[in-house]
């Protein structure tokens, strides 16, 4: 994992969300407040324009202000969340020596558990934990037993949309669609949609 | 979609410059980030108050910065949190070495964006978390009650307080007390539209209302029939005292709160409405606040927050304000 390809990944799910951009907005004003989408562009937007900034930092120092960009840059949970994810990555012991895809994995889910303390939210709760936890879980259970690279990558894909759809008879308990109650039912968690997006386009990006 | 606005991208921007340039002589604004001081530096020793929230709530939070209220206040783009960084610019700029106090409002993103930038700082700082909506029920199963309309009292209260020398943890102390004697309920005849989205939040019938309505326009208890004033007015007053169980002739704060599309002549007739209900229950009204505070942009709606009083609350309710917003006594 390099600088570079962090900014070709930004602008791949870039493509991607704005593809799905009207289907996200939906999902958000059926359950929470419209702005999530709005959110997302805005912040892979500012990493995208980072790219003179930090293309020849150590991968630290980029994912460092990848993080200060997308916290200061968003607003909101998302910013926050997503600040967290990137700023803990960032602090992955020995990352400027290069990231594998061991290491790149590792990192990610020490991101993960960074992100599940800050919005004090696990697997159940109707939000993006939903995809991420499980596919953290996937990438770290993939090493372990030792499998392939693209089968790892394949499995986490399918894990991350089982997880997105896996909200939509969840009872939303964090966020702003906890206040619907039993209204949120049926309605796919558009932070969960949104994050697995993301997860599916790196995967299958690495995996080509 | 009807605003006055050139774009959505600059929207927030010449909103605040505009608040900037009329008040003046209050406060001063920064942008990049972006946050409110009053005009004049934090007294040496002076507890430094900030708030911030999503903007569209004016003129929380930046028309109450000054004199007795808040030394600043960070506002976030439309219904979204501030950043961090504004939070710690802004401290840097009031932080005269007293210490600073957070008033945040129980929402996932302003806690989160607050708790990070309270994790960031190197000087002495506490929060105090609003939650007054009874609306949503509190317990184990959500992110616990919004914080609404009497983030204006605590930030009113606590000023005054912060003003008069308390020290920063005992102006945390007053602020809880404060929102621990408050309760809160809205309800919403329209939705409302954020600017980068250009349309409504949400659908609502032309005879319908949205029980319990959160500042984002985000739902409440349930949607209903739109009925007469003196029954959604009894309605929201019975939730609040059901949950603040005032004693019987005990002095409480009235606030009844415009969401921004309701003329001050209805929330006028609320407060009869609310007046006629209290009496009837042997409770005090020893202070009232009637008027567009805690707005959701253009909604038409209205919200009504009870406040139980005693003597120091009082004392800190009446003491001078000078701020955009809100001023007596000076």
């Amino acid at each position: 994992m390099s600088v570079n390809f962090l900014i070709q990944k930004a602008k791949e799910i870039q493509v991607v969300i704005d593809a799905n951009a009207a289907e996200i907005e939906k999902l958000d004003q059926e359950i929470g407040d419209g702005d999530h989408i709005f959110n997302v562009q805005r912040g892979i937007k500012l990493v995208i324009e980072l790219e003179p900034t930090i293309k020849d930092l150590p991968i630290s120092k980029a994912l460092n202000q990848i993080a200060m960009k997308v916290l200061s840059g968003i607003g909101g949970s998302s910013g926050a969340l997503f600040g967290t994810l990137f700023m803990t990555m960032a602090k992955g012991s020995e990352i400027d020596e290069g990231i594998d895809f061991k290491k790149a994995i590792e990192i990610f889910a020490e991101g993960v558990d960074a992100v599940k303390l800050r919005g004090k939210a696990d697997v159940g709760e109707k939000t993006m934990m939903d995809v991420l936890i499980p596919v953290s879980n996937c990438l770290k259970k993939g090493l372990e037993e030792n499998k392939d690279k693209n089968e790892i990558l394949i499995e986490a894909v399918a894990v991350a949309e089982k997880g997105m759809l896996s909200t939509k008879d969840l009872l939303a308990t964090k966020g702003r669609a906890s206040f619907l109650g039993e209204r949120a039912k049926g309605h796919i968690d558009p932070g969960a949609r949104s994050s697995q997006l993301m997860i599916k386009t790196v995967c299958e990006s690495v995996n080509s | 979609m009807k605003k006055f606005m050139n774009s959505a991208d600059d929207f927030l921007k010449e909103s605040l410059q505009g608040f900037g340039a009329a008040h003046e002589d209050i406060v001063s604004c920064y942008y990049d980030p972006n946050f409110i001081t009053r005009s004049s530096p934090t007294k040496d020793g002076k507890v430094a108050l900030i708030s911030g929230g999503g903007s569209g709530h004016e003129p929380m939070h930046g028309g109450l910065v000054g004199h007795g209220m808040l030394d600043a206040a960070c506002p976030g783009f439309v219904f979204s949190s501030p950043t961090p960084d504004q939070m710690l610019a802004a401290s840097e700029k009031v932080d005269s070495g007293a210490g600073v106090l957070f008033i945040v409002k129980n929402y996932s993103g302003d806690v989160m964006n607050f708790e990070m930038a309270a994790e960031m700082m190197s000087g002495p700082n506490a929060s105090v978390l609003t939650n007054d909506d009874v609306a949503v029920e509190d317990s184990s199963f959500t992110t616990g009650r919004r914080g609404v309309a009497a983030t204006v009292l605590v930030e009113k209260i606590v000023g005054s307080l912060a003003e008069s020398g308390g020290s920063l943890q005992e102006c945390k102390a007053l602020g809880d007390k404060v929102n621990t004697n408050s309760g809160s309920m809205g309800v919403a005849f329209s939705s409302c539209t954020v600017p980068a989205a250009g349309k409504p939040t949400f659908e609502l019938g032309a005879d319908e209302m949205e029980f319990g309505v959160g500042i984002h326009g985000e739902p409440g208890r349930r949607r209903d029939k739109v009925k007469s004033a003196q029954e959604i007015t009894n309605e929201l007053l019975e939730a609040i005292i059901e949950d603040l169980k005032p004693e019987n002739n005990e002095d409480i704060l009235l606030f009844v709160n415009g969401m921004g599309g309701t003329p001050l002549t209805e929330l006028y007739l609320i407060y009869d409405n609310a007046k006629k209900l209290l009496d009837g229950k042997n409770i005090k009204i020893a202070r009232s606040l009637v008027g567009n505070y805690c707005t959701s942009l253009e909604m038409q709606g209205a919200s009504i927050t009870l406040t139980k009083l005693d003597q120091e609350l009082v004392k800190h309710w009446d003491s001078a304000v000078h701020t955009a917003a809100m001023r007596w006594g000076m």
